[in-house]
């Protein structure tokens, strides 16, 4: 009921604007067009003034309301964050002043330069000196930019250091997958076409590959503080992406098609709740790639820990491939799960 | 240009063969259907376009502020939603396929139904011919054509939003495999083929437009009318059409093998697919591949949106200062350099989808290029503003806005196209808040002061100050307060396209700023349905134009008839004899381009 309320409230609104607005016109006509036309264009020149001066006031407030609820003020917690960060200051430097200058000018034309009967407008039409000027001063800018955007960019994308821990992430709809390679530190080889979730075999990780077998799988993330991790991504679906706001790090989940990137994690998640001063801090994935009507939902967490934390939550884990033989134990004799690697071992 | 003079005749002598022929006794007399339905006069044409671009602003407007209810409001429920759309809204919530669809459908209909027919169709249907000097479109069957084809692409557009399944939901930029699997999502249904055909056969549309506007521009100027005296609106869409030509037909051959990705078993873009727990037959295909076609045109799709804006703001601050706009041949060729970079940068969309970075690194340097013809724009268009003589006519409001926001939108495109600050700020509100602020609200007020600024020659009457006023102001008030704070979010992290975020320890705590984003779109959007309201009014009450020129100006437009007929002349089309810039020359306020050049004129 209240709906069809605030809409007759609209609608009445609506006729009484409307019903003003004629009226002006009427009064325009009464009072002589010359004399309304100078009068709305004072109003109007005035009226950019104030908003020049209240879209800077506006905008300052905006920065002390929302300033502290974004990461700006947060640490990154990856060393490639940090260069990120650095970059973003330099950014918004140059950009904010040139914004300031611009919008200042604009509206301050605006204001100064508004119709009077005195003035005849200055017949200015080129000057080759000025357009040479900013033609060559952005330039030279943008060249700071390019110049720190590239050093960072090829830093960032290079191969991973060799001695990277890989954690292989996979995501469908709407969650996310995660494997590491166990003992060997190889990921065992898959095929999409085994992918079979009923029999523990989610990932679609090809047995017959024995650098599998240690493979651990896991719904959460545990990375180690300090130690550079490389993320092999991949996507069963549609596209997905690994979005990590407080490492700074993107990447698209693409089927068919695994993509990398590595960081170093720079504090535990533990840190990271004092850092933040929230007690309720994790590290979470977002799916940052539209992916279907469940996509806002699509979270995956990370903890970040040390290497003893880390090293007995993994011992915790059992390979998967154990797991899957157990479950199929009851069918097929016991002996098979060593079988099969010895089998692999003489191969 | 005597050739051109010839062909401007010939148009002259067969309009008016056309009336001897039939019009001894009802002289001019049009029947209904050929008049106003399958008109062949690029004036009729072109308000056939704007009022169904202004159809869709209306209904692609509306999604917005449905999904803002559901982003502003998440806890809520309106029971009037249920009323109004049943399942999609069960217990008055916006459900999250409903909500995809309307995210999906809100893009599509702006950028290419509203922006792209509404805009640019509309002001180079308009303003070619007028400006130009020439009875009417190169080809005025093409160009009825163009419009049809551009309905017909609205009608199955519009059917979509009624199937069952939904229309498209996975984003304006409909990746595959989302768009190629209907088990992925409900929208990937017939709701995809649909906004499929519907694309076809608005790129038609497009190009059969654009063909026309670039032969019309080349080939029939008016005596006189050399390139570099053409006013800048006809540089600007004179590039867009070429963008258009050039890129359109790549986005037709994406929407086409992703067909027949859909339906008949092929994979161009699938491979390795797992979906719901079936296992796909499709190997070797690049879901990539379809972003790089879509995004050849998708980038240049941006300025085809833009370049039109900025030659009317062009023109209107020019006039409305009462001074040349300032550094004519720098904005021509700004124009060009962006145009010509437009092809160069889609890439930059694509950072971080494992993209090569060598080749992402050229991507970066291309992209950035772009900002050096955009600031010789901006302190252009500044230049024109200093030690004129403002009126602030509502198109003179416009113009000034549109300036502010593509500073501003501008501003953090620098940050987005630098790949390193991409991964960060990749798909999070920053991107919303660049994108709509730079090409969706800046366009818009591009569109607006042409329609302001055009609208006494279009229907001989004036459109309402005091509404024009009003909706100026809480336009550009309400652009501010809903895009600047979404820059906060996009520091955030915030991913976009999220119908909730109250599960997320890192993005819940927008709650009330979402809130007032929410509020106030309902209110500019209230504002847009008033301008809407002022422009059918004024079409049949408005003030009558009394004056050929209204607005004191130099183009050609404005030597026609207050209401022209079919021909824009009644007699010879004028000879030009000046570029469109002369104002405050001289000591005089203005000189069309029509007048010689006197003997002691001073030269520029």
């Amino acid at each position: 009921m209240s709906g069809y309320f605030i809409l007759a409230i609209l609608v009445l609104a609506f006729i009484v604007i409307f019903q003003i607005a004629k009226a002006s016109e009427y009064v325009s006509v009464l009072k002589g067009e010359e004399q309304t036309f100078q009068q709305n264009n004072r109003i109007n020149a005035f009226l950019f003034l104030v908003f020049l001066v209240l879209g800077l006031a506006g905008a300052y407030w905006c920065n002390e309301l929302f300033y502290d609820r974004t990461l700006l003020g947060t640490p990154a917690a990856s060393e490639h964050g940090e260069k990120i960060d650095f970059m973003m200051w330099i950014t918004l430097a140059i950009t904010g002043l040139v914004f300031l200058l611009t919008q200042i000018l604009l509206f301050w034309f605006a204001y100064k330069y508004q119709y009077t009967e005195k003035r005849q407008a200055f017949y200015y039409p080129h000057n080759n000196k000025l357009e040479f000027l900013w033609t060559a001063v952005p330039a030279i800018f943008l060249s700071v930019l390019v110049g720190f955007g590239l050093y960072y960019w090829f830093g960032m994308t290079k191969d991973a250091p060799k001695d990277a821990q890989i954690v292989e992430i996979t995501g469908k709809q709407f969650n996310w997958m995660v494997r590491y390679p166990g003992k060997d530190g190889v990921l065992g080889r898959k095929n999409y076409r085994l992918t079979d979730a009923s029999n523990g075999n989610a990932l679609g990780v090809d047995w017959e590959d024995a650098s599998s077998h240690d493979d651990i799988e896991a719904t959460e993330m545990h990375l180690v503080v300090g130690k550079t991790v490389k993320l092999v991504i991949n996507a069963q679906d549609v596209i997905h992406d690994v979005g990590l706001p407080h490492f700074r790090m993107k990447m698209d989940a693409v089927p068919g098609i695994p993509t990398t990137i590595w960081f170093t994690p720079k504090y535990t998640t533990e840190e990271m709740k004092k850092i933040t001063g929230n007690k309720d801090f994790v590290y979470e994935i977002s799916c940052d790639q539209m992916c279907g009507s469940g996509h806002y939902s699509m979270k995956g967490i990370i903890v970040v820990e040390t290497q003893d934390e880390y090293n007995r939550w993994l011992a915790e884990k059992k390979p998967q491939y154990l797991t899957v033989k157990e479950a199929a134990a009851p069918a097929a004799p016991a002996a098979d799960t060593t079988a099969r690697p010895i089998a692999q071992a003489i191969n | 240009m005597s050739e051109t003079t010839i062909q401007g005749q010939q148009v002259a002598t067969v309009l008016h063969g056309h009336d001897d022929h039939h019009g001894h006794d009802h002289h001019h007399e049009e029947s209904f259907i050929s008049k106003y339905v399958f008109s062949m006069d690029h004036k009729m044409i072109a308000k056939q376009f704007l009022i169904t671009g202004m159809i869709w602003a209306i209904i692609g407007g509306l999604f917005s502020v449905l999904f803002r209810i559901q982003l502003g409001y998440p806890d809520a429920t309106f029971p009037i939603l249920e009323d109004i759309f049943g399942k999609w809204a069960q217990g008055g919530k916006i459900s999250p396929d409903f909500y995809y669809a309307l995210v999906t459908m809100h893009g599509t209909i702006l950028v290419f139904f509203v922006l792209t027919a509404g805009l640019s169709g509309t002001f180079a249907n308009f303003l070619i011919p007028l400006q130009i000097g020439a009875r009417d479109m190169a080809s005025p069957m093409l160009n009825m054509l163009s419009y049809w084809f551009f309905f017909g692409a609205s009608i199955v557009m519009f059917a979509s939003l009624f199937v069952q399944t939904g229309p498209a939901s996975g984003g304006w930029t409909i990746y595959p495999p989302l768009s190629a699997l209907g088990q992925a999502s409900e929208g990937s249904k017939i709701g995809m083929d649909l906004w499929l055909v519907s694309m076809a056969l608005f790129i038609v549309s497009s190009l059969l437009g654009g063909l026309n506007y670039i032969s019309t521009i080349l080939n029939m100027r008016t005596k006189g009318m050399s390139m570099t005296r053409l006013p800048l609106t006809i540089w600007a869409i004179f590039f867009t059409a070429v963008l258009g030509v050039l890129s359109f037909p790549v986005l037709l051959s994406g929407a086409i093998l992703l067909l027949f990705d859909r339906n008949l078993g092929t994979s161009f873009y699938l491979s390795d697919i797992v979906v719901k727990g079936e296992i796909l037959p499709n190997e070797g295909g690049s879901a990539i591949l379809f972003q790089h076609l879509f995004w050849f045109l998708g980038h240049p799709e941006v300025y085809i949106i833009l370049l039109p804006a900025m030659g009317m703001v062009s023109e209107v601050l020019s006039i409305n200062s009462r001074k040349p706009i300032f550094g004519y041949m720098a904005m021509v060729v700004s124009l060009f350099a962006i145009a010509t970079l437009a092809f160069l940068v889609w890439a930059h969309h694509m950072f971080v989808t494992g993209l090569n970075p060598f080749l992402g690194a050229f991507f970066v340097l291309l992209t950035l290029l772009i900002a050096i013809p955009s600031a010789i724009k901006v302190f252009n268009w500044l230049t024109t503003l200093w030690k004129g003589n403002l009126r602030f006519t509502p198109a003179m409001l416009f113009a000034v806005g549109f300036v502010s926001l593509f500073i501003s939108g501008g501003l953090t495109g620098i940050f987005l196209g630098n790949s390193t600050l991409d991964i960060h700020l990749h798909d999070t509100y920053f991107v919303v808040a660049h994108f709509h602020i730079v090409m969706g609200v800046a366009s818009f007020f591009g569109m607006f002061a042409g329609v302001y600024h055009w609208f006494p020659k279009m229907y001989g009457r004036y459109m309402n100050n005091t509404l024009a006023y009003i909706h100026f102001w809480v336009t550009l008030a309400g652009a501010y307060l809903i895009f600047w704070p979404m820059h906060y979010q996009g520091f955030a992290g915030m991913p976009r396209r999220y119908y909730d975020f109250s599960n997320w320890e890192s993005f819940k705590h927008f709650g009330d700023l979402n809130q007032f984003i929410s509020t106030v779109s309902m209110i500019v959007f209230a504002a847009q349905l008033l301008m809407v309201f002022n422009f059918f009014y004024s079409i049949f009450k408005g003030r009558k134009v009394t004056s050929e020129n209204p607005w004191g100006a130099n183009t050609l437009e404005w030597t026609t008839p207050v209401n022209p007929g079919h021909g824009n002349w009644p007699g010879d089309i004028p000879e030009v004899h000046r570029w469109a810039y002369d104002y405050g020359k001289d000591g005089k306020d203005f000189i069309a381009q029509t007048e010689p050049v006197g003997e002691h004129e001073s030269k520029h």
